[in-house]
């Protein structure tokens, strides 16, 4: 069970992070980061003497649309942030979950958290994930020293990319105070194909023919009849949809394409514009699966063998990513979840049921702790989060 | 890709003092490695050296102790046990086109090349992606893959020769990078062997994977992290058409412009590269693609998709461009004519090679709205300095390649085309750009590090470079100014009840 720290605080200036971090660090003590708290309950943390929220640091430093680079404090939150850039009529292209209903949480995500987490939304086939889109960033190591990295333009490879390490490290390293990342122009059309009663098997080969053809997806995704008959969606059979958007002219000409690619898959029907936003909006959310009281996993697979995890793990599957993402609510236990997904060559996180992460071993293991001791030696940061093993 | 005239050589810029003990070693180190690589695998009579004196960046040559050419990742991770347990310094290289002096040796290294590892190992089009050796030139993979309408998206203009081990190693671009990313963002992949010979796996053919995100970290790491000898890329369908647009303006004001136009409409073109007047001469000289030499800028517009798609962005980008005043404009009609349009952009370097007996060529990334400024900047140095400078420029990621013009012949013309690039680079800093886009900080900028970073996120840096290579023997000299002892940097102080950052010396 999660231990309760004894003190939250919001520090509004880099310099206030630096000085609770080196704090923490003499005394030995531990720290919690967070930045709107929504994810906390993924994972186990030792015990920590300190929450330190981002929520204080929430300034939008420079949004330059024109260069596609805006810089911001990590408190900012993810819904401000869309509502800004799409006033430019652009996007942050990785597609960033909430999960906020799915995991029952209070509070809103942050960029900050959203880049720790390296969580993507539907539009990772096609755009990349957080990490593809996080240029540069400063922060606080578990040293209690800031440092900066990357740049603030979207082409740099000046130094090591410690983006990507930052990226999905769920705040075990540092604690980013600036953030940049990359925009991109909003789609101006948007069109979904809907496809029924798949196996999923034959729903991951459509994916599969829609992905291997000139037909630009950004979004493709498979509802087994479980996942299709719950709220809100309450399909009567298994649902597959296929987004694609872009230029008016462009939506239209590939889907036509795209229908005839697909025609020996069965009955293909149309989402207009507003009920694909609404759509892909859910397959974001796992709304599906909001409030179903089972164990849930994520399982990142090699996209054509995405049918195979769940069919090797009875309980109930909805596919995102063309298939490489698959989310499962069972009750196997969870060495044999992470067994079977490791045959498949892939990997496993928890989010709710079990522990999150895989543990570390080997010389991989080995190094990804060497990893960590080079920015937080003494262990100040998420104390045992990404360690645990189930 | 020779950029400079053998002429050019000199001895290389500062880099870590040699060992002599090491030196003078060279018999056991060539048998020990003979024991693990039999046959002609390994190069060490000093004539048989000399292709492996140096990269793109070849003003700057220097032979090691040998060269050796393993074949399978047991020989590499031996090899590489071997080094770390004698104290031997280790030089990765691929094709060896760097353009950062990224492989080049050091008098008291060992080479370790890659190009035995040549094959294509798996091709998985249902999962879209190939598994190579990292010997495979970036070319060969959309070569394994095109028959059956897929490519590999990040194409480096050295594409013929470059290795995707060499790709990974310095985080190759391209033209069109801005679309598809750079090589990072194309990977899904890798093995990699640590210099103790430990050998991990970073990714697969999932899209994320476990843990922190090592792949990434790795790519464009310079070498000096581990040995990749394996690389899994995601390959994409070909897009159903592509066409290119030249566009001709009276001012790079115009020019620039336009390309923020184009993005600000919600556009990203497969390609977006701009010349200035001298580049767009040499190239036309060349090449005689029917360049528009009387143009101060030229842009090349690349647009690919379903063709529906082109030609409505083709439509949109020639009212555009009207309105910022085009005095040349031509759309490609055929396959061969957009090919046609690249060849001059392509072939820019050697082109400008035919103009000046050598020149330098730079890479800074700056916000793309300060091109005007940075160019009459560049313009102004170039007059100061006496040399001539040629722009090419990926215009929508703002990635600037200044070449500058010299001839090594003179003396003192490389020394001052050395400190003009500088001065470039500065000022791409200084405008909020960085030193690298795309070619990599290798001995080139090395010395540069401190305009961009300070030392304390060098430190954070060179701790990664710990976390991998402890006794600091992976292509030292690279990438870092002053490379400090691991102990040195781990080091955690404690001061008034604080956490203390250590004094390092002042880079």
């Amino acid at each position: 069970m999660r231990n309760v720290p004894i003190r939250t605080i919001s520090p509004a200036t880099p310099d206030a992070v630096v000085h609770a971090v080196a704090e923490a660090g003499a005394k030995g003590r531990h720290i919690e980061v967070i930045g709107g708290g929504t994810k906390r309950a993924i994972g186990v943390l030792g015990a920590a003497d300190l929450v330190v929220s981002t929520a204080g640091l929430n300034r939008v430093i420079d949004y330059a649309p024109d260069e596609l680079v805006l810089t911001a404090q990590p408190g900012v939150r993810i819904a401000d942030l869309e509502t800004l850039v799409a006033g430019c009529g652009q996007m942050l292209a990785f597609e960033p979950p909430r999960l906020t209903r799915l995991l029952g949480a209070q509070g809103e995500p942050t960029l900050g958290g959203v880049l720790a987490t390296n969580l993507s939304g539907p539009r990772r086939v096609r755009a990349g994930a957080a990490r593809d889109h996080f240029l540069g960033f400063e922060a606080v190591s578990g040293r209690g020293e800031v440092f900066k990295a990357g740049g603030k333009v979207v082409k740099n490879v000046t130094g090591y990319d410690l983006m990507k390490l930052m990226a999905g490290s769920w705040g075990t390293l540092a604690i980013l105070t600036e953030v940049t990342i990359k925009v991109l122009p909003a789609p101006r059309a948007e069109t979904s194909l809907l496809m029924f009663g798949l196996t999923d098997e034959a729903a991951c080969e459509a994916m599969g023919v829609a992905m291997n053809g000139p037909f630009d997806v950004s979004g493709a995704a498979h509802l087994p009849a479980f996942a299709a008959g719950a709220a809100p969606l309450k399909a009567a059979m298994a649902v597959t949809a296929l987004r694609l958007d872009g230029f008016e002219s462009s939506v239209a000409s590939r889907i036509e394409a795209l229908v005839a690619a697909l025609k020996s898959f069965g009955r293909i029907e149309r989402l207009d514009a507003a009920h694909s936003r609404e759509f892909w909006g859910q397959i974001r959310e796992l709304d599906a699966f909001v409030g179903d009281p089972r164990p849930l996993w994520r399982l990142s697979l090699p996209p054509a063998d995405g049918w195979r995890g769940p069919h090797q793990l009875p309980g109930d599957a909805l596919y995102d990513w063309a298939g490489g993402q698959v989310w499962l609510l069972t009750d196997v236990p969870a060495q044999q979840v992470r067994a079977v997904v490791h045959s498949l060559g892939g990997h496993a996180l928890c989010l709710r049921g079990g522990e999150a992460f895989t543990g570390r071993s080997g010389s991989l293991g080995a190094l990804q702790a060497r990893v960590k001791a080079a920015f937080d030696p003494l262990g100040v940061l998420n104390p045992g989060r990404m360690e645990a093993g189930a | 890709m020779a950029l400079h005239a053998v002429s050019a050589y000199r001895p290389p810029m500062k880099m870590p003092a040699p060992d002599p003990t090491l030196i003078a070693r060279k018999a056991e180190i060539v048998r020990a490695l003979s024991q693990i690589v039999p046959g002609e695998g390994v190069v060490s009579e000093p004539s048989d050296l000399v292709p492996f004196e140096s990269d793109g960046l070849s003003a700057y040559r220097q032979a090691p102790i040998a060269v050796v050419l393993p074949d399978t990742t047991d020989q590499v991770a031996r090899i590489l046990a071997w080094c770390q347990t004698n104290g031997v310094k280790v030089v990765p290289r691929g094709a060896g086109t760097s353009l950062s002096g990224g492989a080049l040796p050091l008098a008291d290294s060992v080479v370790v090349g890659l190009s035995k590892f040549n094959r294509v190992l798996e091709v998985d089009y249902a999962n879209r992606c190939a598994v190579v050796q990292p010997g495979v030139t970036n070319l060969a993979i959309t070569g394994a893959v095109e028959a059956k309408g897929f490519y590999y998206a990040p194409d480096p203009s050295s594409q013929i020769a470059c290795t995707i081990g060499g790709n990974v190693a310095e985080n190759s671009g391209g033209v069109h990078c801005l679309k598809y990313g750079l090589t990072t963002n194309n990977l899904l992949g890798c093995e990699l062997v640590l210099m103790s010979g430990e050998i991990v796996r970073l990714g697969g053919k999932a899209m994320d994977a476990d843990g922190y995100d090592l792949l990434g970290l790795v790519t464009g790491s310079e070498g000096l992290l581990g040995i990749v000898t394996e690389v899994t890329v995601r390959i994409l369908p070909k897009p159903a058409t592509a066409k290119a647009m030249l566009l001709g303006f009276h001012s790079v004001e115009e020019a620039g412009a336009l390309v923020g136009d184009i993005i600000a409409a919600g556009v990203i073109p497969a390609g977006l590269e701009m010349m200035d007047s001298p580049a767009i001469r040499a190239a036309e000289a060349f090449v005689g693609v029917g360049y528009p030499v009387d143009c101060a800028a030229l842009l090349i517009v690349e647009l690919d998709g379903p063709e529906a798609e082109c030609d409505e962005l083709v439509d949109l980008i020639r009212i555009m461009a009207a309105a910022r005043g085009v005095t040349f404009e031509r759309v490609s009609q055929s396959e061969a004519e957009r090919q046609a349009f690249w060849a001059g952009r392509k072939a820019a370097f050697p082109a400008v090679g035919r103009i000046a007996p050598d020149y330098f060529c730079m890479d800074g990334t700056i916000p793309r709205g300060k091109l005007p400024q940075v160019l009459g900047r560049i313009s102004e140095l170039g007059t100061q300095y006496g040399l001539g400078v040629a722009n090419v420029f990926h215009a929508g990621d703002g990635n600037l390649h200044p070449l500058i013009l010299y001839d090594a012949d003179i003396p003192g013309d490389l020394e001052k085309a050395e400190a003009f690039g500088a001065d470039i680079l500065k000022l791409c800093v200084a405008v909020g750009g960085v030193l690298t886009g795309e070619h990599g900080v290798g001995v080139e900028k090395r010395d540069l590090m401190g305009e961009m970073f300070d030392e304390t996120d060098l430190a954070c840096q060179q701790r990664v470079k710990c976390a991998f290579d402890p006794g600091l023997l992976l292509n030292p000299g690279k990438v870092f100014p002053v490379l400090h002892r691991c102990a040195e940097l781990g080091r955690v102080h404690v001061h008034r009840g604080k956490l203390a950052f250590p004094d390092l010396p002042r880079f």
